[in-house]
């Protein structure tokens, strides 16, 4: 239960630093991506803010044998650069850039109810759905 | 750049760092948003993600409880932004991962797959907003 509490409040710390910093504004995010256009430089400080912090930390949770509420750390092992990590990415900023949204941002910002977020996110699952069913995962 | 706001995005990115320490440290799990929305839909680990996601919706809820500014954008057509959810839920599932995922998580643990991917949605982030917003003339 703690795992799921936990779970919980990281989601809204996370939240919270998504509305702050200025991801949750979808035009914010597309005045850092329009280069040609009047460029807003901010969020390339909330990247970089952000994998300060865990550039910093991960090593020394890392270091521990397991972490404080779960019994393992779930880790990704892949280490190849293959055509549908590059494919995928490519995909997904050509979307990020129509709409200025990332899955975090657009689900925080789901709770505003705007037309727009609901559209984006409900098309983001069909999306997904679509990936799971065309690669035969489970 | 007269948008421009530095102490904000620090100090958000920070909150959004320091969230991902979290998860890690305490769940022992990375703080992908795209993997993590979609597990909901494949158990056994659905449970803690949909607590996670519960998360950022009640930051959201809170956040305009407390009046704190929503700048809500008008008039973007949904059929441009069913179509940017299509790709972004493919492609983040294709890839493997999103802003936080490959971006703050994974450039965190110095992946090289993730700076790969970090650069490659960047750039394609920048040439669709140059296509979309100044060739085609959506407004946003």
């Amino acid at each position: 239960m703690s795992a799921l509490f936990s779970a919980l409040g990281a989601g809204f710390v996370f939240g919270i630093g998504l509305w702050v910093s200025g991801m949750a504004n979808p035009k914010k995010v597309l005045g850092f991506l329009d280069i040609t256009g009047d460029w807003d430089a901010s969020l390339m400080l909330v990247m970089g803010g952000a994998v300060a912090v865990t550039a910093i930390s991960f090593r020394f949770v890392l270091e521990r044998k397991k972490p404080f509420i779960e019994q393992t750390f779930e880790l990704p092992s892949r280490k190849d650069i293959d055509i549908p990590l590059v494919a995928g990415a490519a995909l997904f900023g050509i979307g990020w850039g129509i709409a200025g949204y990332c899955p975090g941002p657009a689900l925080t910002a789901l709770s505003t109810l705007s037309m727009e977020s609901v559209v984006f996110v409900s098309a983001m699952l069909v999306g997904g759905f679509a990936h799971r069913a065309l690669s035969g995962r489970k | 750049m007269h948008d421009f706001t530095p102490i904000p995005a620090l100090a958000g990115g920070a909150l959004i760092g320091l969230a991902s320490v979290w998860l890690l440290a305490a769940n022992g799990r990375i703080a992908g948003v795209s993997g993590i929305l979609h597990g909901i839909f494949s158990p056994p680990e659905a449970q803690w993600r949909a607590w996670f996601i519960s998360g950022l919706l009640l930051a959201g809820l809170a956040w305009q409880a407390a009046g704190a500014p929503v700048a809500l954008r008008e008039g973007f057509p949904p059929g441009w932004a069913a179509v940017a959810g299509l790709l972004v839920g493919f492609g983040t599932r294709m890839g493997g991962g999103c802003t936080s995922g490959h971006g703050v998580c994974g450039l965190g643990r110095l992946s090289a797959r993730s700076l790969v991917a970090v650069i490659t949605f960047m750039a394609s982030g920048m040439v669709s907003v140059f296509i979309v917003r100044h060739l085609l003339g959506v407004t946003s």
